[in-house]
């Protein structure tokens, strides 16, 4: 999972190398992996559901058209309900909404898979050096992160990308340094366990530094882990997205789901019963977290994080 | 969770626990390294560990009053240009106003300003209202405890109830539309169910007649028996949605801990001592399956007070929530700032108060 292609040219003609056995059990383990977690059915219906949808954003242009935000040249009337040439109806601007709904998938899915990545690989960092050092550092590192933890986390990402500019890379951040703390305290727990085996022993015994012990021991051991909490994170984090969106603190030059429901009431699409342009973007929110959600929980319980547990 | 625990197998334990709900490692949770005995005698180690708590708590108030100052002060700019908010104001009066909030003042002393202020209650005055943010704040605070406090109370129930019942039929056919439905709510933008519902029975939805208030919490005109069930008309649908996106994090953590405790042998002996199903579930197992959903109660207890921002805002209920959106739109940030204090306190107060009680629930817990 860590050095794959690094390690694929040094391998000589030999498979006694060390290098070309432990590509061997790379592939065995992922190959394994792949046929437990085919046995989750939720876990294959989220896999697909993603799938389709990253599809659908990669390749919006295509799909819609490259204009579709466009506010001047709207190619229907202002409110209109669904009908056949606007299969989910205009918004007051007469934009398809289809298409912005596709166009929306692009930034509710870049948002929330960055704001998971940030938040995860500052959740690992904190978690593996506060479990591998000891002493004040981990005594203070974990105060922080305990204090984190305990801030109410819309609330923090609010205040956050209330005092910001308003991008996207505001929304990013604050989610991302607002959520890191559960990784942390997970990533902290395994590492401890992790170094209480005999081979880190071995290890620092035959000379391993700080950083070849977290980095080649450690880090491939909470490396599932980190993998079944970032699809978690994912999930929430596109919630808080359109949480944001929707209070006004996204980015208003672009397009998102959370953007589109904030459109809506402001257009009085509630007082007048506009379900339909309330419904999609909600649901589409609802399915993206949802998928998620279900792969998260079968990689999870493929990979079953408690591995050091004693039981 | 102490920071300071360096008993690896136990925090494992403790945080797996905390996060999927699964049970607190079974009766082979090893002791702490140091080889305590039993702790329930131990009623000063007992007291040690509530005190840590509390200091920790102290600690996180401090660092919450320390956030909420520089957060709001130092980031955006110049106070006074914001609070004028572009308006046309001379000189003389922009410094008049510097004056007046002490902005000329060094930074610790303005600091040192803001803590005795917050700590005698005093968080300053809202641009907005023209009145002191604590008065807004006590105002708003009874309607929000009304509203969260009661889907708090429905969503626990629901969801501890719910999560039994599922666990014990575990993959019937209901245990699989239980826990589908409830992911699925998990994963729903509260204020987009908020706004369908405003749609579907406020509005009224083709034959359905508008049936409940779209927003607000009392008509204005009621009094005694009929203004109860004014607010009460007034919760339904708010209360709705609470209830929805949340009970399903109690049930999921309440079958998984329940799911955990099935496989117990003690539950065999139960069994084998001739018990009835029932009673096995509910004398043996439940209890100890609880224990997760406990630790997750009062981490959700905290939320109350901050938890509903959305719904609030989309219901326009009266309460702190609203109030937040308010002072956001803005941005009002004398009002921001208590605010967040608020949010802030109530969750790290509830957290101690859960970290000091959890051990009196489960001896295994605490040092």
């Amino acid at each position: 999972m860590t050095s794959d292609t690094a390690a694929t040219a040094a391998t000589p003609a030999a498979a006694k190398s060390p290098r070309a056995l432990a590509r061997a059990r790379r592939r065995h383990s992922a190959v394994r992996f792949w046929r437990a977690y085919r046995t989750h059915k939720a876990g294959l219906i989220g896999l697909g559901t993603l799938v389709v949808i990253a599809l659908a954003a990669l390749f919006a242009p295509l799909l819609v058209g490259a204009d579709a935000q466009s506010v001047t040249d709207a190619p229907g009337e202002a409110m209109r309900a669904p009908t056949g040439e606007f299969p989910l109806g205009t918004d007051q601007f007469g934009r398809d909404l289809l298409a912005l709904l596709v166009w929306g998938a692009r930034i509710s899915l870049t948002v929330g898979l960055l704001a998971a990545f940030l938040s995860v690989a500052i959740g690992t960092v904190v978690g593996i050096t506060a479990g591998h050092f000891r002493g004040w550092y981990a005594t203070v590192i974990m105060r922080v992160t305990d204090w984190f933890l305990v801030m109410p986390t819309l609330v923090l990402a609010i205040a956050l990308a209330s005092v910001m500019d308003r991008s996207l890379w505001t929304i990013v951040v604050a989610i991302g340094v607002t959520t890191w703390p559960t990784t942390a305290r997970l990533v902290r727990a395994q590492t401890l366990a992790v170094e209480s085996r005999p081979y880190i022993e071995r290890a620092q015994a035959l000379g391993g530094g700080h950083g070849h012990i977290m980095t080649r021991h450690v880090l491939p051991n909470v490396m599932p882990l980190v993998l079944a909490q970032t699809t978690l994170v994912i999930s929430s984090a596109i919630l808080t997205e359109a949480t944001l969106a929707f209070l006004g603190l996204g980015d208003p030059t672009v397009v998102s789901w959370g953007g589109l429901l904030q459109d809506a009431r402001e257009a009085g699409a509630v007082s007048a019963g506009d379900w339909w342009y309330l419904a999609p973007p909600g649901i589409a929110i609802a399915v993206v977290a949802l998928a998620f959600t279900l792969c998260g929980r079968a990689v999870e319980s493929v990979l079953n994080p408690r591995l050091g547990v004693t039981r | 969770m102490a920071a300071a625990d360096n008993n690896p197998a136990a925090i494992l334990a403790a945080e797996a626990e905390a996060r999927s709900g699964a049970g607190p490692g079974g009766p082979a949770a090893p002791a702490g390294p140091r080889g305590r005995g039993p702790r329930g005698r131990d009623t000063t180690a007992y007291l040690r560990y509530a005190g840590g708590k509390l200091g920790g708590a102290l600690v996180s108030m401090f660092a919450v009053l320390v956030t909420s100052f520089f957060l709001f002060r130092l980031i955006p700019g110049d106070p006074v240009k914001q609070m004028t908010g572009g308006r046309r104001v001379s000189a003389e009066q922009l410094a008049a106003m510097r004056q007046e909030f002490g902005l000329d003042d060094p930074v610790w002393k303005q600091f040192t300003d803001y803590v005795g202020n917050v700590l005698t209650g005093d968080f300053g005055t809202s641009y907005q209202f023209h009145a002191p943010v604590m008065d807004k704040i006590t105002e708003a605070l009874g309607p929000t405890l009304w509203l969260t406090g009661t889907a708090y109370v429905l969503y626990t129930v629901i969801g501890i109830w719910l999560g039994t019942r599922t666990a014990w039929r575990n993959g019937r056919l209901g245990d699989r539309f239980h826990t589908g439905l409830a992911l699925t709510l998990y994963s729903v933008p509260s204020f987009w169910l908020g706004l369908l519902l405003i749609i579907t029975f406020s509005v009224g939805a083709g034959p359905l007649p508008g049936l409940f208030p779209t927003g607000g919490m009392e008509s204005g005109d009621e009094t005694g028996f009929a203004y109860v069930l004014d607010v009460a008309h007034h919760m339904v649908l708010p209360v709705l949605t609470l209830v929805a996106v949340g009970y399903a994090q109690t049930l999921l953590v309440m079958r998984s801990s329940l799911l955990d405790e099935m496989g117990g042998d003690y539950l065999t002996t139960a069994r084998a001592k001739g018990l009835r199903d029932d009673l096995v579930r509910r004398r043996h197992a439940v209890p100890n399956a609880l224990l997760p959903t406990v630790t997750l109660m009062f981490v959700n207890l905290g939320t109350v007070v901050a938890g509903a921002i959305l719904v609030e805002t989309v219901f326009s209920w009266p309460g702190l929530g609203g109030l937040f959106y308010q002072a956001l739109s803005v941005p009002d940030l004398p009002l921001v700032q208590g605010l967040f204090f608020v949010f802030a306190t109530a969750v790290i107060l509830m957290n101690t108060v859960a970290d000091v009680i959890y051990p009196l629930f489960d001896p295994r817990v605490g040092r």
